[in-house]
């Protein structure tokens, strides 16, 4: 197949960004898009071009690097990440615009590179249970009910790639850090520091420069992962519950 | 390049001369230790940030040590790691199945083909049950049972139920765990973080490992970070066959640089396939996707008892298909270790029995498994496998049976460490995928995660603290910076300055391609003698015609994959030779030359009983480690 690809090209941080559009021919089907990517690119340096800058590792779905924004929806039309979507989700002929994550939150570094280390930081405020090595008791002497296990491994397979922020009117991070606090917040080991952990990371969420949410839904219905709706109202309630015990 | 010479043997590993079961407490009592109030004055350097880094920079930072943490990756969530699915070995015996430290042991020795250290072998299988403990503390959401109780299932080579796993993502959650306790300490001030930031090279000075050169891969500047000990956790070499399960940017640059300085290379040539992996779709194709081995628990491997029959799977009757692992080897089935699975299905597919595009694949058929227990039980067990194949395929797996074949995974080589997991440049301590220490001549399945979080939770912590309460540093010689330096300076000037014609991907698939036909499943010396004789003209090539755009004072990722295709080049050669040297089959290691009339690996313990570690050299020197197996006896392996 024969596609048209429109792709923010950036030169810099501080550089005027532009969509600039390149023709990619014979392609097939079975390619994913970040392969199509990788053919535009070989055309490039051929042509004695700068090759398209973008993040990507794993190409399995799993490590959260690749995101970019696909005719204006984050990772593309499928609900899963950029390289795990397929040309066969497109069309002989199409014309396909290639975008950064757009968020005040993730500044953009070069062409579809955009810095996400203020996902890294809500972490780092609190996304976390102390059990410093060493310390940590049999695994069996505290047992966890199934649905609540589950339902914690449900939010704990968020893969910290920002299209739920990219995704969002707002460029709110509200269903990232509700993902993790829910994960948390659901088992034994992580109740004692439940209350700090939410205020903690909330206030680091706001002091990055994410929006506020306006239940949207828009992240949920990006998110390559299924992270649920209901885990903002587990933020939200968790929050409330927080602040009044003061 | 044939050409080595034998240097002196190693005759001592470190680990204490007591009986087995006490050599770990022994070690660690014997240990030096360092004052909590004199720790922070200690810098520790730690150069990736997956589960053997990424444990040891928040096992470190707890202890009161000033770790320096560098990844490539824009997260140190995103480390390879992440991507393991099956699950994590620990002997917990909580099936009450007769699992015990011993067995795993025992297990761990003979899936590795005896070419491993007991030694090692066995503390691994002693911590195990601890990492289990650690990781639920952490929150780390294993599956679990109805009672609340942790849930386990069996993997290749063995036959007991010891894998503890959280859906198909038990990589990726165990990460997260470190992940989260090493922003713990991030928060603490106790970790300084240098993530997109690449090792380029090692500072030795007076002989010991004294910090390293890193570029920042965002704005190119090159800097020197000098510390008091050097952890290089940084993973495998799958990469050097371009087309593998590992990650785009996963490389051997940094064990690469530090064997030229002067670490030792163990069996460089011991590479994994696994057996399970999604068939390659076309010319396009960028990497490969594995399947858990987990799936082999209830999915059953078969071809076509008829050479090229074109009948689709579902009208092919049960008569006439070849369940050939059940049929080879009854007692083990479809879980047999995972270089025999690998072999088995590519002696099928060579036979012609082969399915899919190209012949270059086996089925992977649940329809008896979704009859016995319901397709909702295997949503729940392998959903989200399920998922994935369907995504990158286009077929749906509950109707019709998965396709596979094996891919390069996995490298049991790597820089040679001793028991304290400390290489042969004294203060540069080697964990993880990036060691060579556990896993023999091939690595069970649900090992790996096991061996990484052992070596940074519990074994690197304990020998690092005898390291640096014991040793006297000097001043870092300034001359022995400005070389490192100066020479990671100039190969990039050197890479920019060709300006040829190829690109850089170009070279890696050429090399990918070479390797793996003459270095992969199956090797034999006219072909390893053939790929020695195209390697260092193909490297030769690179240097001349490789083309990289832009500049070094830039995000540059042309230039970042170039330096890694160079050291590529450079390793490849010495795989190729380390599997020329050994005269033998084993475990991953198939040499046409050496098998069983039956075509299975035929070891020769009286000669190859050793770990081949490489001097880095022209030629290169090679130092034999004996191995000394006084627990498991050598045998043939059997799972028939």
């Amino acid at each position: 197949m024969n596609l048209t690809v429109r792709i923010w090209r950036q030169p810099g941080p501080a550089a005027e960004g532009r969509l600039v559009s390149y023709p990619v021919e014979d392609v097939s089907p079975d390619m994913s898009f970040l392969e199509l990517l990788d053919v535009l690119n070989q055309q490039l340096i051929a042509a004695g071009e700068d090759p398209v800058a973008f993040d990507h590792d794993c190409r399995e779905g799993i490590c959260g690097s690749c995101g970019v924004v696909i005719n204006g929806e984050a990772h593309g039309p499928e609900r899963t990440t950029s390289c795990q979507l397929h040309l066969r989700s497109f069309a002989d002929g199409d014309v396909i615009d290639v975008e950064p994550w757009r968020a005040k939150g993730f500044p953009v570094i070069k062409d579809l590179v955009v810095d996400r280390s203020a996902l890294d930081r809500i972490v780092q405020a609190g996304g976390y249970v102390t059990a410093p090595t060493g310390s940590a008791p049999d695994a069996h002497a505290t047992p966890v009910p199934k649905p609540d296990a589950d339902l914690a491994f449900d939010n704990a397979t968020c893969i910290g790639c920002g299209a739920c922020v990219a995704a969002c009117p707002n460029g709110s991070a509200m269903l990232f850090t509700a993902a993790k606090v829910t994960h948390l917040s659901l088992l034994p080991q992580g109740r004692p520091e439940r209350a700090r952990r939410v205020l903690d990371m909330v206030e680091t969420m706001d002091a990055e420069g994410f929006g506020g949410c306006t239940n949207t839904g828009e992240c949920v219905a990006s998110c390559p992962k299924g992270i649920p709706f209901a885990s903002i109202a587990a933020l939200n309630r968790e929050f409330l519950s927080a602040s009044r015990r003061g | 390049m044939t050409d080595y010479v034998v240097g002196e043997a190693i005759a001592d590993t470190k680990a204490p001369h007591v009986p087995l079961e006490s050599r770990w407490d022994e070690r660690k009592f014997a240990a030096k230790l360092v004052n909590p109030a004199n720790r922070r004055r200690h810098r520790v350097i730690v150069v990736g940030t997956g589960l053997a880094g990424g444990s040891a920079g928040a096992t470190l930072a707890e202890q009161g040590y000033h770790v320096v943490q560098f990844c490539f990756q824009d997260s140190p969530r995103r480390a390879h790691s992440v991507a393991a699915q099956g699950g994590i070995n620990a002997a917990k015996n909580y099936r009450n199945d007769g699992d015990s430290v011993y067995r795993l042991f025992h297990d761990t020795v003979k899936g590795g083909d005896f070419r491993a250290r007991e030694s090692n072998v066995y503390r691994l299988a002693q911590v195990s049950a601890q990492i289990i403990d650690q990781a639920v503390a952490q929150g780390v959401p294993f599956a679990r049972e109805y009672g609340g109780l942790l849930d386990t299932r069996s993997f290749g080579g063995v036959q007991v139920q010891r894998t503890f796993y959280a859906r198909g993502q038990t990589g990726q959650q165990l990460l997260i765990g470190a992940y989260q306790a090493l922003s713990r300490q991030i928060d603490a001030g106790n970790v300084e973080l240098h993530a997109r930031t690449e090792m380029l090279d090692l500072v030795v000075s007076g002989g010991r490992a004294r910090g390293i050169v890193a570029r920042d891969l965002v704005t190119g500047e090159i800097t020197t970070h000098l510390a008091d000990a050097v952890v290089l956790a940084t993973g495998g070499y799958g990469n050097v066959f371009y087309l593998s399960t590992n990650a785009k940017g996963s490389n051997a640059t940094a064990i690469w640089r530090a064997h030229k300085r002067g670490a030792y290379f163990a069996n460089p040539c011991f590479t994994q396939i696994h057996p399970t992996c999604i068939p390659r779709s076309g010319e396009h194709q960028s990497k490969l996707t594995l399947m858990s081995e987990s799936l082999r628990n209830d999915g059953r491997i078969w071809v076509p008892k008829r050479a090229g029959d074109p009948r689709p799977p579902g009208e092919i009757p049960e008569e006439e298909r070849d369940y050939y692992l059940e049929r080879l080897y009854p007692s083990f089935g479809n879980l047999v270790p995972r270089d025999i699975a690998s072999r088995a299905a590519k002696n099928v597919c060579d036979a012609g029995f082969g399915v899919g595009p190209g012949g270059l694949g086996v089925y992977l058929d649940f329809a008896d498994a979704i009859g016995r227990l319901g397709r909702p039980a295997i949503e729940a067990r392998y959903g989200n496998l399920f998922d994935m194949y369907q995504r990158i395929t286009a077929e749906d797996p509950y109707a019709v049976p998965m396709r596979i074949y094996p891919a390069i995974h996995y490298t049991m080589g790597g820089l040679w460490v001793d028991y304290d997991l400390q290489s042969t440049i004294p203060g540069l301590f080697v964990i993880g995928e990036a060691n060579f220490s556990d896993h023999g001549a091939n690595r069970l399945g649900a090992s790996a995660l096991m061996q990484g979080l052992a070596d940074g939770y519990f074994v690197l912590p304990a020998t690092l603290n005898d390291y640096l309460g014991s040793t006297r540093l000097d001043d870092v010689d300034p001359d022995a910076v400005a070389q490192a330096e100066t020479e990671a300076r100039q190969r990039i000037t050197r890479l920019l300055a060709v300006r040829g014609t190829r690109s850089v991907d170009s070279f890696h698939r050429e090399l990918g391609l070479l390797m793996w036909d003459h270095c992969g499943m199956s090797r034999t010396r006219e072909g390893l003698r053939k790929a020695l004789d195209r390697v260092p003209s193909l490297r030769a090539e690179f240097w001349r015609d490789v083309r990289i755009p832009g500049g070094a004072a830039e995000l540059n990722q042309e230039l970042e994959k170039a330096g890694r295709v160079a050291d590529f080049l450079e390793l490849a050669e010495l795989m190729l030779l380390d599997a020329l040297v050994r005269e033998e089959s084993c475990g991953g290691h198939f040499r046409e030359e050496h098998q069983t009339p039956s075509g299975e690996a035929q070891r020769d313990d009286e000669n190859f009983a050793h770990v081949a570690a490489w001097e880095y050299g022209t030629p290169p020197v090679l130092h034999r480690e004996q191995l000394v197996f006084e627990h498991v006896h050598p045998t043939q392996r059997s799972y028939t």
